[in-house]
């Protein structure tokens, strides 16, 4: 059988005008398919669509995932679909094998695609927001399907707060500076050491004696001057936790004590804020994500802190200064994946690492019925009660 | 024999093992022969009334056995007991 030409396949498919797609999309009666490649998207788009690369000539419109991506969008086979590209060809090739191949019942093609809609003075949908330095910085997430310009505007909007810029929030600062997260907040009143440079690696050895807020502020607008960064050089306690995190939207546990821990807990479920956490000890990792209400807040994890012979710092046990990248940068992962509504979080789940043996391990966490801060039976504490256990002395693992 | 998994901080006990077979029917049976095993474990891991310690976490496989039967929930050979203590380091 010959090849049919892009002529034949338009005089078989069905083909709608520009105004016709507009008229569909608006009364519903359609669902309309971009199909262009990622980055074409990024230019312009016509409101209300939905997204699906067919490739190349439509080369990957013979794809089950492109026909699972459209039914993802229509729901069924059945629910008529146009679809467009730039200049009407690409779609026309998809649009044919999506019937052909794929079985989906009513499929048309824009004819003229995005180029003749424009012509038209049909409206469409700039990305605003991000200057041509932006969509250059951050092309490689605006490529990601699952990220795209929304994902990233998203991401130059949050607002994440750091409780420590030390292990986990050295390299956690990094990496959120550089994915483009619009304003990081350090909390963190001690100074760069020297002995912190074998894993705080947002420090270096000319800021030893630096504040360490100072200095990770140093290295993230040098990374990346679109981020403003906060600096709270200060230790958090029931006095100013509550006005320290109610500006952020998201908040990254690198604490060092428990103490910390469990005030920055009480005082996040009271005002709803989200709290990636993770510890480091040694050769061992663990981080989970709290979000208040959805699943289990630290207290439901852990009721009670430990004695100090069990729960030693690392300044008295040490720790592999890798274990501070892979943890804190499990910890980025999560915001990434919250500011941009995307993926999976760790809600109601605590991932162990074993740096020695390479091993990962997954434990369900569950909200706790009785837990005295997100239960269901839970009193609101008074603000100088927050982080406080009033059956158990508290002591600083120092 | 289910096998426990000595978290880092009690191996000094444990004489450096990171997992330890034990005979136990019961989660808590396997705890409290790797408590005979291993007596620098006892107090860390049993109150002196034998209860569980509230601020040591137990997970059979991966679930806490505070959802499950608690100490008497059943462990066979095929199963893990983590034993998972609060760390607090982020420095």
């Amino acid at each position: 059988m010959a090849t049919e030409t892009l002529e034949q396949i338009k005089e078989r498919i069905k083909q709608v005008s520009p105004q016709e797609t507009k008229a569909a999309l608006e009364s519903g009666r359609a669902v309309l398919i971009d199909t262009r490649d990622a980055v074409n998207r990024q230019d312009a788009r016509i409101e209300g669509d939905h997204y699906a690369p067919a490739g190349q000539g439509a080369n990957e419109a013979h794809s089950e995932e492109f026909a699972q991506r459209v039914e993802e969008a229509t729901g069924d086979r059945e629910t008529p679909v146009i679809l467009y590209c730039g200049a009407g060809n690409r779609s026309a090739v998809a649009a044919d094998v999506l019937e052909k191949e794929h079985g989906f019942k009513d499929v048309a093609s824009m004819k003229g695609g995005l180029t003749l809609w424009e012509i038209q003075n049909l409206p469409v949908v700039i990305p605003e927001g991000m200057s041509p330095e932006q969509r250059n910085r951050y092309s490689r997430h605006t490529l990601l399907p699952e990220v795209g310009v929304e994902g990233q505007l998203k991401m130059l909007n949050a607002k994440v707060l750091l409780i420590g810029a030390g292990g986990l929030g050295a390299p956690a600062a990094l990496y959120l500076a550089a994915a483009g997260i619009g304003t990081i907040g350090l909390v963190d009143d001690d100074e760069v050491d020297e002995s912190n440079l074998q894993r705080q690696v947002i420090h270096n050895t000319e800021r030893v004696g630096q504040p360490k807020t100072e200095s990770a502020r140093k290295t993230i607008e040098a990374l990346n001057p679109d981020v403003d960064v906060v600096e709270h050089r200060t230790r958090l306690d029931a006095s100013n936790v509550l006005e320290i995190i109610g500006d952020y939207d998201l908040i990254v546990d690198g604490a060092d004590n428990f103490p910390t821990r469990y005030l920055l807990n009480d005082a996040s479920v009271r005002l709803r804020k989200p709290v990636v956490s993770a510890s480091i000890l040694a050769f061992d990792g663990q981080v989970s994500t709290f979000v208040p209400f959805e699943g289990p807040c630290y207290r439901c994890l852990y009721p009670t802190p430990p004695p100090a012979e069990l729960a030693p710092s690392c300044g008295a046990a040490g720790v592999l200064g890798v274990m501070a990248g892979v943890m804190g940068l499990l910890q980025a992962n999560e915001v990434i994946k919250l500011a941009a509504g995307i993926g999976e979080p760790l809600i109601g789940r605590l991932l162990l690492y074993d740096s020695l043996g390479t091993r990962f391990t997954e434990l369900k966490v569950r909200r706790d019925p009785e837990c005295p801060i997100c239960g269901p039976a839970a009193a609101e504490i008074p603000e100088s009660e927050l982080g406080k256990f009033p059956d158990y002395e508290l002591f600083c693992a120092q | 024999m289910p096998t426990i998994k000595v978290p880092p901080v009690l191996r000094p006990q444990t004489d450096g093992e990171a997992e330890v077979s034990v005979d136990g029917g019961t989660v808590g049976d396997a705890l409290r022969a790797l408590a005979d095993k291993h007596p620098g474990t006892r107090d860390q891991l049993f109150s002196p009334e034998g209860d569980l310690n509230r601020y040591v976490n137990v997970y059979l496989n991966d679930e806490d056995v505070r959802v499950l039967s608690g100490l008497d929930t059943s462990a066979s050979e095929a199963d893990t007991v983590v034993i998972l203590p609060a760390m607090a380091g982020g420095s």
